[in-house]
């Protein structure tokens, strides 16, 4: 990044993130300058500016434009390469993620834009080597062939299953509405989903 | 996606006076012109920014503005802040009941993902999905060119109603519903005022403007939409045709709202179509057929053909028709609680 690129002003939150994450404070401040009117809310970028993601229940320091989306920080800087980037336009749902536990289509969300809410990828649902329960179920009903939609179609199950734990099957399709399976695995996915659900009393 | 700078607004007078233009005319400036828009959920202008239709240099957020994302109620009426959700529209208790076509359109609106995010006046003041408007290589009229391709071209998905040198359909879903229950408009600008306008005034066809589809002003923020109460007795219906039933754009979009008198005669009824022209389109003659009447079989078909009389369908886009009066037809007698009988 182009010294001329850097952040040029700051919120004092931005600033006190920044401070925690760099070895020299004093360096930082001599580089950015506090917005002049502090009536006027701080102005950032268009380089990159100090951020913290909560993702998966840890802080995450990330550096980012404020053009660039969740999905692709989740990607890049943070590594997360489960959630997967299909038409880039909301319209497939591969990317989706929880936010604060609602699935949201993470393409069509600017990073800068998530605040303090929890960022839950596919990689936040297993615990270790053991699956969550409706990756168990993805397997044992071949709920996937090329696996491509196959992380977002989780995410959006998973959450379904957090809010209706006895799901219909046409919860299940309502739940999966958004989603695009180039292979056509939407049956298999929807009894998948009904095998893992739990029968009310 | 261009880069741009990027300011969160802590309240809606700093994002009234930080705000330089509409999207409208920030799509259509000067490179070198300040390109500040406002920000809310963010679907459309991240969708705009991504084809290269707009590109901000300054976004302003207003997500973060407090008390603009609760319903409320007295007893004036309904209080929806703009940054509701779809997703809490078509859940919350007061528009699954009072203003059941309100919910139903918002649930029946894009995808889950995009309910949780996308906001009820983002959903008001997004740009119209007429792909030629959305294609870079059209340069049609409402984005400042000389034409609107879609009168020679592909119009199977554009309107049948009010194209007077444009025939986009309007993009919102809800604003159907909300034009049905005379829903009214909340604006703040940056002198500290507000202004409310009923929203089927804001809303404009291009006989007014074809490079805009709202009467927004630059600077001005969209703070809430106020619904009136609803007496006992009224009843709503929202129905919908897409090609698919998951996800899809209306084909044809219907909300009926009708109070029935003590003798079972109908008043203060709400006909608008949906998908069918610029704006959501009112149907007075629709309107006119149910006034005053009981509601039987002959008269919701009545009110159906009413409902697309007149209308000037394209060279592609005939086949709208009899979905608008089949939608209407069953939309009045569902509200009126007739069961339709097959014949």
């Amino acid at each position: 990044m182009p010294n001329a690129d850097r952040t040029h002003s700051v919120t004092r939150r931005l600033f006190l993130r920044g401070t925690g994450a760099t070895a020299s404070g004093v360096a930082l401040l001599a580089d950015m300058h506090i917005a002049a009117a502090a009536d006027e809310p701080p102005i950032v970028g268009p380089g990159a500016i100090p951020l913290t993601l909560t993702v998966n229940g840890r802080n995450q320091e990330v550096s980012v434009e404020p053009c660039m989306t969740l999905a692709e920080v989740l990607r890049g800087p943070l590594d997360l390469t489960g959630t997967k980037i299909g038409c880039d336009r909301g319209a497939c749902s591969a990317c989706t993620v929880w936010l604060d536990g609602a699935p949201v289509a993470s393409c069509m969300l600017l990073a800068v834009d998530v605040g303090a809410r929890a960022v839950t990828t596919i990689e936040g649902l297993a615990h270790g080597d053991t699956l969550h329960p409706v990756q168990e179920a993805f397997i044992a009903h071949d709920a996937l062939q090329c696996g491509y939609c196959t992380p977002g179609m989780v995410m959006s199950c998973a959450a379904l299953l957090e809010r209706v734990p006895n799901p219909t099957a046409d919860d299940v399709r309502a739940a999966i509405d958004g989603h695009l399976c180039r292979c056509g695995a939407y049956p298999h996915i929807v009894e998948a989903v009904l095998a893992v659900r739990k029968p009310g009393p | 996606m261009d880069r741009f700078t990027w300011q969160s607004a802590r309240t809606v007078a700093e994002a009234a006076s930080a705000g330089k233009c509409t999207v409208a005319e920030a799509m259509r400036a000067d490179t070198d012109a300040d390109r500040v828009v406002m920000k809310a959920g963010g679907i459309d202008l991240l969708d705009l920014m991504k084809e290269g239709l707009l590109r901000p240099t300054r976004v302003i957020n207003l997500r973060d503005i407090p008390g603009l994302d609760t319903i409320t109620e007295d007893a004036a009426g309904t209080r929806i802040g703009a940054l509701v959700t779809l997703e809490q529209l078509a859940a919350h208790s007061i528009s699954r009941q009072r203003y059941t076509a309100l919910a139903d359109a918002a649930a029946s609106s894009a995808t889950p993902q995009i309910r949780h995010v996308a906001t009820l006046g983002g959903n008001l003041l997004q740009r119209p999905r007429c792909w030629y408007f959305r294609s870079a290589a059209h340069h049609c009229a409402r984005k400042g060119g000389e034409h609107c391709f879609a009168f020679a071209g592909e119009n199977q998905y554009h309107a049948v109603f009010g194209h007077d040198g444009c025939a986009i359909v309007h993009p919102s879903t809800v604003a159907t519903a909300l034009v049905a229950f005379n829903a009214r408009v909340e604006l703040a600008n940056a002198q500290g005022g507000t202004r409310t306008v009923a929203l089927e005034a804001f809303l404009v066809g291009p006989e007014v403007d074809v490079t805009r589809e709202t009467d927004l002003r630059a600077g001005e923020v969209m703070t809430a939409v106020l619904l009136p109460p609803m007496p006992a007795g009224v009843r709503s219906v929202f129905l919908k045709q897409a090609e698919r039933l998951s996800s899809d754009w209306s084909i044809a979009d219907v909300a009926v709202v009708l109070q029935r008198a003590a003798d079972g005669r109908c008043q203060n009824v709400s006909v608008v179509l949906g998908a069918a022209a610029p704006v959501p389109w009112r149907a007075q003659k629709a309107e006119a057929a149910l006034t005053g009447r009981l509601i039987d079989a002959a008269v919701a078909n009545a009110a159906g053909e009413a409902a697309i009389a007149g209308a000037e369908p394209l060279r592609r886009n005939a086949y709208k028709l009899p979905i608008l009066a089949t939608l209407v037809r069953r939309a009045v007698l569902t509200a009126a609680d007739v069961r339709e009988t097959v014949p």
